[in-house]
């Protein structure tokens, strides 16, 4: 048995350590918002915070969460259902397309924000370079953490 | 909620047979209106599909009216970013005078009675163009053509134009009209008199009013209006107005469902490897490790795959990997990318001025050419592409006493469900296909492939199965959009007007006329294809020939503009005298980028123009040379798709689709060697980030209401042309081959 916390709930699973986070998430855990893309850690889509940085769960082995907390998509709105101020300027935003990517995209894009509440251009292209949208939503996903920083979103980076 | 009422003969014969537009009551209060597809009453097929409590019956309907005034559209169609289900919605609630805050979706069942009859009718008349997407094959099974062109097909950028413009307007106004004179016979006022807005009907001068619901019983009995009226632009409240979509909340939160989130009681997961030459045999497998592996419950050797069926899927992958697999010699085991182009080549040297297959030829093409003043001739080629949704390949099927579920994402639901039901051996009516949010489609999800694939190890195996595809299947399985090469001659008058045109191509798919370009002013030209084998099998990639087309036709444009010694804008504009809607388009563009307004030095400025899919785009790029590699720092875009549905939505396609076409530009390259597909994952078949990703202005032209074109795909085929002609503009190279990456910059 391996404990694991995610989302601030005590959970213990049956799993190989060397299962992969976003397998054991899935398909231990029931909690499908956390996706498969590539499998090496080169899409992001994926994404998942262990003790609030955003790690790759397709390549981060079970066994490395253990007395750590894991937060999915599922875990980032207040408990009382109220969204993330970075959910909600994803919705602003019209963000999302296919929306395959977009649960990796924000749980990058809250951990950026955690560490740095007021990123420039070049910081968040630095910090989402990892996270692949294949609908090509970039300049609505920076648009949408501006909005979520409390900066004016420029004409430039508008559609 | 009353008892139903639809199984009473009368109203049987009141809207079957002939009927164009069907209605009926369903239950209680609500009334479904539908453009019917065949003959014959669909509601006993129907019903158990949409019935939301044992109370309700639904019939072959795009819209319902519940007893809660809340409208339900039904929508035909898949979505997978595009908007389709909030565009067509807006189109149907419009023309009905709904309260679109009490619009609901509804994604119609994968049943024949739900094809589209739009995309059918398109089928039959020769003159539109229509995607020959709709292959006649389906793993293993041929399907009747009344079938293949009646799919629920999703692509082509088909949606607005055809189901929204035909079926969803006229079910919305038919239902309107309905609700309108069960109203005026019950309050005794002329129908005239009564205006609706808000789902809510009200005749003012006696000042009365109610819901849409009051009314739905009554509207059912109602002779139905065989053409109802549609809307004038004027008229529209919701069309043309940026609605927020409907699908986006839950794609922030996790809660959205993909195929691969399937979750069926006590499924297992299955990792699949086909042979990487496609189409050998698996001949033989060394699985004793495998065997050993933690959670593995069965091996397959399927012939065409091998299949490993474990407790999780991971497990599954591991043991997988571990397998030592022998494959079959196939005729293409020797191939590679070069001897793929040196067939192109040989093909059209054997085609030479004059052979070949002709597409179109027009005007004395000879006399043209020998009387030019300056003649120039250009190559160009395009490589193999992948379509790389960002969800891999998956589906999850049942066969159990003579009865299969499948759960995916597809973008023609009903070929999913005959897909599935020729692999379990099933007749189509015993299968349920469960249609679930695509995780992009791109064309890569119109393939019935994965279905069957799914479909046949459950059978297998017994057990609910979810099969997953790895990422590197998913890259070297793919249906490609394929390698072509484009051969012109062109010739100039002594004034550098464009006086003869002829070009020669590999393969043609779909659409067919995107190699033509009948909106351009040329005295005579002729365009001409061969056919050459391709190793790798076809499927329709985002824009489908246009992608290669428009990257050849604009690029060429550019050299003949050089040529003539004008710039590519005017001399476009001169091609574009007899087009005045594609010269708005043209203009339009020009002017927001500031066409003339000098730029600093290795910067440059590119433009091309490409209609697609019954839409006009023209986009002009700027890029930044001074790097080590192109940066395109800006896209501005004009488009006219006749009349914009949705403007947000429009504008997200006209992104997406850049930044899916600049992703081949830059970087997309399938290659072959010894038969196999060489790239295996994003390591090395690069996709554009988001540093990467221009500034993206977009104009929007409503330039004919009546004939709307599409939005997923008319964004794609401009920006390869635009980028590489702003490159020559920047540094005087001439980009006659994809992707960029393949040349030098330094």
């Amino acid at each position: 048995m391996i404990k694991l916390n995610v989302n601030g709930q005590a959970k213990a699973v049956e799993a190989n350590p060397a299962t992969p986070i976003l397998w054991v998430v899935r398909e231990n855990l029931g909690m499908t918002g956390t996706k498969f893309g590539c499998g090496i850690g080169q899409c992001g889509a994926c994404t998942v915070h262990l003790d609030g940085k955003p790690v790759r769960s397709c390549s981060t082995p079970i066994s490395a969460a253990e007395g750590k907390s894991i937060t999915t998509i599922e875990g980032i709105a207040g408990e009382d259902g109220t969204l993330h101020r970075v959910q909600q300027a994803w919705i602003e935003a019209q963000v999302p397309q296919c929306g395959y990517c977009q649960s990796g995209q924000i749980m990058t894009a809250t951990a950026l924000l955690e560490k740095n509440p007021n990123p420039t251009d070049a910081q968040i292209d630095a910090a989402m370079t990892g996270n692949v949208c294949r609908c090509g939503m970039y300049n609505r996903v920076r648009q949408a953490i501006k909005a979520a920083a409390g900066q004016p979103v420029t004409k430039e980076t508008v559609a | 909620m009353s008892k139903t009422e639809t199984g009473s003969p009368e109203k049987k014969g009141k809207w079957t047979r002939r009927a164009f537009i069907g209605a009926g009551v369903v239950a209680g209060s609500a009334l479904v209106v539908g453009v019917a597809v065949r003959q014959g009453n669909p509601v006993d097929r129907l019903n158990p599909l949409l019935a939301n409590g044992k109370d309700e019956r639904l019939l072959n309907a795009w819209v319902k009216v519940d007893a809660d005034n809340i409208v339900t559209a039904v929508i035909p169609h898949a979505e997978m970013g595009q908007g389709v289900y909030t565009a067509l919605a807006q189109m149907l609630a419009d023309e009905m005078d709904a309260d679109w805050n009490k619009v609901r979706i509804l994604e119609a069942p994968a049943d024949m009675q739900y094809v589209s009859d739009s995309i059918a009718r398109d089928f039959l008349a020769p003159d539109l163009e229509v995607p020959a997407l709709f292959e006649p094959t389906v793993a293993g099974g041929i399907l009747e053509l009344a079938q293949a062109m009646g799919l629920q097909f999703t692509g082509g950028s088909y949606s607005v134009r055809a189901t929204g413009q035909r079926a969803m307007r006229t079910a919305g106004a038919a239902a309107r009209e309905m609700l309108v004179a069960a109203a005026a016979s019950e309050w005794q006022v002329p129908a005239g008199e009564i205006t609706t807005a808000d789902s809510m009907i009200t005749h003012a001068r006696s000042g009365r009013s109610a819901p849409f619901s009051q009314f739905a019983l009554a509207a059912a009995e109602q002779s139905l209006p065989a053409r109802p009226t549609l809307k004038t632009p004027d008229k529209y409240t919701i069309m043309g107005q940026p609605k927020a979509r409907h699908d986006i909340p839950e794609k922030v939160d996790g809660r959205a469902i993909f195929g691969i989130d399937a979750n069926v009681p006590g499924m297992k997961y299955a990792a699949v490897k086909a042979p990487p030459v496609i189409g050998a045999t698996v001949e033989s497998m060394d699985a004793s490790t495998a065997k050993t592996m933690p959670g593995v419950l069965q091996i397959l050797n399927m012939g065409d795959f091998v299949a490993v069926v474990a407790d999780g899927y991971w497990q599954a992958q591991q043991a997988l990997n571990s397998i030592d697999t022998k494959y079959g010699k196939t005729d293409g085991d020797g191939l590679d990318q070069e001897a793929i182009f040196a067939r192109y080549a040989s093909h059209l040297d054997d085609a030479g001025e004059d052979g070949g297959d002709s597409e179109t030829e027009e005007g004395d093409v000879a006399k043209g050419f020998a009387d030019a003043a300056v003649k120039i001739e250009a190559e160009y080629k395009v490589p193999f592409l992948a379509h790389a949704a960002m969800e891999p390949m998956n589906c999850t099927a049942w066969v159990r006493d003579g009865k299969c579920d499948v759960w995916s994402g597809h973008q023609a639901p009903v070929k999913a469900r005959q897909a599935a039901a020729d692999a379990a051996g099933l007749p189509f009516e015993d299968v349920t296909y469960h249609n679930a949010y695509l995780g992009g489609g791109f064309g890569r999800r119109a393939q019935g492939d994965y279905i069957a694939m799914a479909t046949r190890i459950a059978k297998a195996t017994g057990y609910p199965v979810k099969m997953i595809w790895s990422r590197e299947e998913d890259t070297a399985q793919d249906f490609y959009r394929p390698s072509a090469t484009s051969r012109f001659r062109g010739g100039l008058d002594k004034d550098g007007r464009l006086v003869s045109w002829d070009n020669i191509h590999t393969h043609l798919f779909d659409p067919k006329d995107a190699p033509t370009v009948p909106y351009y002013k040329i005295a005579s030209h002729k365009i001409r294809k061969v056919d050459v084998p391709m190793q790798l099998r076809f499927g329709p990639w985002r824009s489908v020939d246009h992608s290669q087309h428009g990257f050849f036709i604009e690029s060429f444009v550019d050299e003949l503009a050089h040529a003539a010694g004008k710039d590519g804008y005017a001399f476009r504009r001169e091609l574009l005298a007899d087009s005045p809607r594609h010269l708005k388009v043209l203009d339009t563009a020009a002017k927001m980028s500031g066409w003339d307004r000098p730029l600093p030095d290795k910067h440059g400025r590119g433009i091309a123009l490409v209609p697609s899919f019954g839409s006009i785009v023209a986009q002009v790029a700027e890029v930044d040379m001074s790097g080590s590699k192109p940066k395109v720092t800006k896209v501005h875009v004009a488009a006219d798709p006749g009349f914009v549905i949705n403007p947000d939505g429009f504008t997200a396609q006209m992104e997406s689709a850049i930044a899916y076409g600049l992703t081949a530009a830059l970087y997309g390259d399938i290659t072959l060697a010894s038969g196999k597909v060489q790239q295996s994952n994003f390591h090395d078949y690069p996709m554009l980030r988001m540093g990467e990703m221009p500034a993206i202005e977009v104009a929007l032209i409503n330039g004919d209401h009546q004939h709307l074109g599409g939005g997923g795909e008319p964004g794609l085929p401009p920006i390869a042309p635009a980028v590489t002609n702003a490159i020559f503009a920047a540094t005087g190279k001439r980009i006659r081959e994809l992707p960029l990456a393949k040349h030098d910059f330094a």
